[in-house]
């Protein structure tokens, strides 16, 4: 087992110098330069002063030296400093983290407690209106595009009924709250967010959930618990839902990109300081040490979550054994 | 046949799978005596295995009665079933799916005791290595998957699964058809000398007559849901009545010129 694990990790040391060796590339290709911002919309800025910015940045140098370059100093865990401000990337990364990990890790366990129960009784009464109803629900909240649920939410539930703050993650009067009110407060912040991001996970887990059910409860096995003279209730969430979770804990680990990709975008319309909104800020601004940096850390994560599933698998399974 | 004691007695069952518009089992009236194996024969897909469910409540009949001690199994609650069910077992025919996967042998049978309570608690494990042990397995299975065994060890160990309820009737639904020629007779050798030993009641399923040949008492011609011909088995193999168990013993000659008893 543990040398299963050393042998993954060091497979994905190399997928992720891989990694960074394509978004290197496909990043400094895209149109657009860190010097536009400063520079396009000023005609007093001329041709040589670009030039000098361009050289003060390293951004004169061919792409293979600047990666080469960039590539040195991660290796010391040193991303760089931001064009945008000049503070270290890793200081900047480093503070916003937090947020974009409590909002993900609360939207998983949203997914978990909601899907999994949305899939097992979709497959139980199969073919019912509830399983139809539900059908129907976790594809709407699939097909819906974030940034338009987002908004919608944001209007009625925000503006118009005023229940729910919009935006941010706290009030403008924060400080002066207790410890109590500051946590109802960010939690009053979060709820859109969180929905949202849920929402949106729904479908693949509860999906997956009920055809992994539906498929174990075919299954011989099944017939051989209830001859055994199980009730009902133990047949279904004793043998059943016991062998149909494991696929899922697949599922789960594989999902954490998607997160990371959905957190770019509703954090930019909530407003939330989290990694996704920093992670647009610095596309537009084309701040490369911060994008990389962002890119580097989602890398990582996803890769973990990868090898996770891989190991849960595994501790889930007996059938399993790592070699 | 020395004892006479009717156990179950099957009237009228039937069923009919809507869907796709089949009478799986038409019908079907017979008594099971207490110590007796009784074969059911006849094609694939006729109705043994439907009839075989039925009888135990596994699928839901059309309408009928199932006898068992007064009792009719098709009225009484379901948790009476579940009770019934300690008496009543049954051997499935693909012991490569009628396992859990996820559970280790020893599981598989310790279940058994703790739904039924049959077996104190400090004597489970004691218990189930015992049983292993009746059916030709030992102690080192206990903790394996049934991944890990082999075809014949997996029907062993659930037959081990059917023994641990000390059930009086047990149904064989072609407990051997899935299995390679070489294991077969091990399987039914140790099939018959439970029953001998236990004085056990079989409904032996099979399509293949030199089995049925070989372990029953009594045989039962089942065609597309319907009986043809019932009787002591040697009667019906020396002179059979109906054309389709003419039809059925001469296509497997073959097996009953090796008639073992």
């Amino acid at each position: 087992m543990n040398k299963f694990i050393l042998k993954r990790i060091m497979g994905l040391i190399f997928l992720l110098f891989g990694i960074t060796v394509v978004t290197f590339i496909v990043i400094h290709i895209a149109p657009g330069k860190p010097t536009d911002l400063e520079a396009q919309f000023n005609p007093k800025v001329s041709m040589e002063a670009r030039e000098r910015i361009s050289h003060l940045y390293g951004l004169d140098k061919p792409l293979a030296i600047q990666y080469i370059e960039w590539l040195k100093r991660v290796v010391r865990l040193d991303f760089g400093i931001s064009f945008m401000d000049s503070r270290p990337v890793m200081q900047k990364i480093l503070e916003r983290i937090p947020i974009t990990l409590t909002i993900e890790l609360i939207s998983i366990v949203l997914i978990l407690l909601i899907g999994i129960p949305i899939g097992v009784i979709s497959a139980v009464k199969e073919g019912s209106f509830y399983d139809k109803f539900m059908t129907v629900f976790v594809f709407i909240g699939f097909a819906a595009p974030t940034f338009w649920l987002s908004l919608i939410l944001m209007d009625f539930i925000g503006v118009r009924w005023g229940l729910l703050p919009i935006s941010g993650i706290k009030s403008l009067e924060f400080e002066k709250f207790g410890f109590l009110e500051k946590a109802i407060d960010i939690s009053k912040h979060l709820v859109l967010p969180v929905l949202v991001s849920a929402f949106g996970g729904l479908a693949g887990i509860s999906r997956y959930m009920r055809s992994s059910m539906l498929n174990v409860l075919k299954q011989d096995y099944i017939r051989t618990a209830r001859a055994k003279g199980l009730t009902e209730k133990e047949v279904l969430y004793k043998h059943a839902l016991k062998n149909a979770l494991l696929p899922v804990v697949t599922i789960l680990g594989l999902s954490v990109p998607g997160l990371i990709g959905g957190s770019v975008i509703f954090e930019s319309i909530f407003s939330i300081p989290g990694m996704g909104r920093l992670f647009y800020e610095s596309v537009m601004a084309r701040d490369y040490p911060v994008i990389m940096g962002v890119l580097v850390i989602g890398a990582i994560l996803t890769l973990l979550g990868n090898l996770l599933a891989d190991i849960s698998y595994a501790a889930v399974d007996p059938r399993i054994k790592l070699e | 046949m020395t004892m006479h004691l009717e156990l179950l007695k099957i009237d009228s069952l039937h069923k009919t799978f809507k869907k796709h518009k089949v009478t799986a089992v038409d019908n079907a009236s017979f008594s099971i005596f207490k110590g007796e194996v009784l074969g059911l024969v006849g094609e694939s897909g006729c109705g043994k295995s439907t009839l075989a469910k039925l009888i135990l409540r596994l699928i839901d009949a059309d309408k009928g009665s199932i006898f068992y001690k007064n009792k009719d199994l098709l009225k009484i609650s379901n948790g009476d079933m579940r009770k019934a069910r300690k008496d009543l077992q049954i051997i499935f025919q693909d012991p490569y799916a009628s396992l859990d996967p996820s559970m280790r042998i020893g599981e598989v049978i310790e279940e058994v005791y703790s739904i039924h309570k049959n077996v104190s608690w400090h004597e489970r494990k004691n218990k189930t290595i015992e049983l292993l042990e009746t059916v030709g397995l030992g102690e080192s299975y206990l903790n394996r998957l049934p991944s890990e065994l082999s075809g014949g060890e997996r029907q062993r160990a659930g037959i081990a699964r059917t023994l641990a309820t000390d059930p009086e009737f047990i149904i064989c639904d072609e407990p051997v058809s899935s299995l390679d020629i070489s294991i077969q007779a091990q399987i039914l050798n140790l099939l018959i000398e439970l029953q001998k030993r236990k004085n056990l009641t079989y409904l032996f399923i099979s399509h293949d007559l030199g089995i049925i040949a070989s372990v029953c008492d009594r045989v039962i011609v089942m065609r597309s849901g319907k009986f043809v011909e019932e009787g002591q088995c040697e009667a019906i193999f020396i002179n059979p009545k109906h054309d389709y168990t003419k039809e059925l013993l001469t296509s497997s000659i073959g097996f009953l010129d090796k008639k073992p008893k």
